[in-house]
């Protein structure tokens, strides 16, 4: 584990021999094998590696959807393994952000409600709300459709509302599972862009599992899964600020 | 976030209202047929009551007929009362205060084009008294009139009205089936109606004009006696059994093959039937209810599971379990008060119709309809329950992966 980061900032987060395992005797599997990573603020990872590899797993635990069978996980400097479902939830509401492969956006629900969802949770008041998703909407290029349901939008589209979603809070971490994966390859280089750019205007932390290298080019460094542990872990310079 | 989830479930049972409706169907026909059933059931409670008050008071009813076979017991083979009866009950039981016989048939009564059918009453100028009317218009019966039997009847209001329309009818002549008659009195209208009858439509004419002119017999149907304050009712009637029986020649092994009834206990029992019937169509009513909410818990669980995927999205933005339980609940409680309001609307319609149709007073009682629309979110809470707990226990990873 690097020591050298610590004097400049406490890590983002952090997996301590982290294992997740399904099943029980012969029908043992290790979704999650000993894993240990560290994310600093400010990151844009991409994780990539053959399918079953865990990569969703990681995802999920890291998300405070799921929880490891052992290890430990530290969310900003708190150990976050032993929380029940409902501080979890809070952990969710506050400081992360999710995007996933099939957008997962609640249809019959225009947009701009969309995107205000997490802020409902919040507690905010509906002016602040509408005010505040709607800028989420601005930066991700949809102002002009703020009052269109899912249904009426195209599939790069529907992600960016995601995305609008995932920041609409601030939160520190976004948690991308194949965002691109259901997207062609033109509309995902838009999301990917998008995501960078939010990555270094607005200091954003991204974790994201994605299959296809030219994605994971976007990232500043990949983190590679094979069998559950953690193959390769490389930062590429030429991304790094 | 309870107005928020308030909205939502407004938002959610508003969006598909045909299949919202269908939903609550059972709540609304348990609802309404609560509030139906109760405010007929005290519309004609109510009605029992004021018609033991018009009866007025001491009143016992004697008829001919075997015993148990209530006061419309009809035609029997008993040999039948007559106005000698009903002298000797007054000169032999001093308690007894007045009598008056009673013959009634119904005939069709003809005023220029007009025609109605009416009870016609033979009897004497007693029976005003006992039964408590008194004359808007004209005079009673002269003793002349009453010895000759000369036809010549009092109306009333609503008789009247059909007839001769509104106003004063004395000196008016109608037919009464074969025979012209001079009407001399109306009477006062009044608000009462016996068991569901309109009292106020009614013929009354001399006994002697009755049984000579249209029933063609010196019987008497019934004879109605009131008796002072202070004695009792068993203790009368033991009087007059005696004396009848005595009268009838009945020896000690024969029964008794006359009737004497107290009105006051029959419109007592019938009250207490009235109630009887009300708890036991409310007991109905009950059960419809709780069929109502077993369709909403039903509905509310195929909608947790159309819905899983939301419920996932909801979780992952950071929905609490609270909160998604709260949705649910919030959304069957919406549906069963939806449901509940529309009962009372469908329930407070068809009493107001039954009432009508009964003719008895229409009486809603506010302290029914709060209690149904408590009940109803009584409803949505038990039976929204399960429905919302199993929402708010899905692990949200499977939820979002679900379809
Ligand atoms: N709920 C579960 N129950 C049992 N086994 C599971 C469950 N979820 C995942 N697994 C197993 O854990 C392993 C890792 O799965 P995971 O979904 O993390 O893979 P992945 O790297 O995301 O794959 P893909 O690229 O196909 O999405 C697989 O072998 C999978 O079968
Ligand atoms: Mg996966």
């Amino acid at each position: 584990m690097t020591q050298s980061g610590q004097s400049v900032e406490a890590p983002m987060l952090e997996l301590r021999h982290l294992s997740k395992i399904y099943g029980v005797d012969e029908a043992k599997v290790f979704a999650l094998d000993d894993v240990s990573l560290t994310v600093r603020k400010g990151e844009f990872i991409a994780v990539m590696g053959p399918s079953g590899s865990g990569k969703s797993t990681a995802m999920n635990i890291l998300g405070c959807l799921d929880t490891p069978t052992s290890g430990h996980y530290l969310l900003f400097g708190t150990d976050v393994t032993g929380l029940d479902r409902d501080q979890r939830a809070l952990l969710r509401r506050y400081f992360l952000g999710f995007i996933f492969q099939g957008f997962n956006l609640l249809a019959r629900t225009t947009a701009l409600e969309n995107v205000e969802l997490p802020l409902i949770y919040q507690g905010i008041p509906a002016d602040e709300r509408r005010d505040r998703a709607m800028e989420a909407l601005t930066k991700v290029g949809l102002q002009g459709r703020a009052d269109h349901r899912p249904s009426e939008l195209s599939g790069g589209q529907q992600q960016r509302v995601a995305i609008a979603r995932a920041i609409v809070t601030k939160p520190g971490l976004i948690l991308a599972d194949e965002p691109t994966g259901n997207l062609d390859s033109a509309r995902g280089r838009e999301i990917m862009e998008l995501l960078v750019q939010l990555n270094r205007d607005e200091g954003l932390s991204v974790l994201m599992v994605t299959h296809e290298p030219d994605m994971a080019d976007y990232a500043n460094r990949i983190v590679t899964f094979v069998d559950g542990k953690i193959q390769s872990d490389r930062v590429r310079d030429h991304h790094a600020a | 976030m309870l107005l928020e989830a308030l909205r939502l479930a407004l938002s959610t049972v508003f969006r598909n209202k045909l299949r919202s409706f269908l939903t609550v169907l059972g709540i609304v026909i348990g609802v309404a047929s609560v509030i139906a059933m109760v405010t007929v059931g005290q519309g004609s409670t109510a009605q029992v009551q004021s018609d033991v008050a018009s009866l007025g008071s001491n009143l016992l009813m004697i008829r001919p007929g075997a015993p148990g076979r209530g006061p419309g017991g009809g035609s029997n083979d008993a040999a039948p009362l007559t106005v000698a009866d009903m002298d000797a009950l007054v000169r032999y039981i001093p308690d007894i205060t007045a009598a008056t016989p009673g013959s009634a048939k119904s005939q069709t009564v003809v005023f220029g084009e007009m025609n109605h059918t009416v009870q016609i009453s033979g009897t004497d100028n007693a029976f005003f008294g006992i039964r408590g009317w008194t004359l808007a218009f004209g005079r009673l019966f002269s003793d002349g009139e009453m010895r000759i039997g000369t036809p010549v009847c009092i109306l009333g209001t609503t008789t009247s009205e059909a007839l001769i329309g509104e106003g004063n009818p004395v000196g008016t002549t109608i037919r009464v089936g074969k025979i012209s008659c001079e009407v001399i009195g109306l009477l006062a209208k009044r608000e009462a109606s016996t068991f569901g009858q309109d009292d106020n439509d009614i013929v009354v004419m001399p006994l002697k004009a009755f049984q000579r002119r249209i029933s063609g017999n010196t019987n008497v149907q019934s004879i109605s006696v009131t008796f002072r304050d202070g004695a009792s009712a068993e203790d009368v009637t033991a009087q007059i059994q005696t004396l009848m029986r005595e009268r009838r020649r009945l020896t000690g092994d024969q029964n008794d093959d006359f009737n004497v009834f107290d009105m006051k206990q029959i419109s007592s029992m019938l009250t207490g039937i009235t109630g009887v019937l009300t708890g036991l169509l409310s007991a109905v009513a009950a059960i419809s209810l709780l069929v109502g909410g077993i369709g909403i818990m039903n509905i509310m669980l195929v909608s947790v599971t159309e819905r899983t995927r939301e419920i996932g999205i909801r979780m992952a933005v950071g929905a609490t379990e609270a909160q998604v339980l709260m949705q649910f609940l919030v959304e069957a409680i919406v549906l069963s008060l939806i449901g509940g309001a529309l009962g009372i609307l469908l329930g407070l319609g068809l009493g107001a119709l039954g009432s009508y149709a009964l003719n008895i007073s229409f009486l809603p009682d506010y302290r029914i309809i709060i209690a149904s629309f408590i009940f109803s979110a009584f409803v949505g809470v038990v039976f929204g329950y399960f429905p919302a707990r199993r929402a708010a226990r899905l692990d949200p990873i499977e939820a979002l992966r679900h379809q």
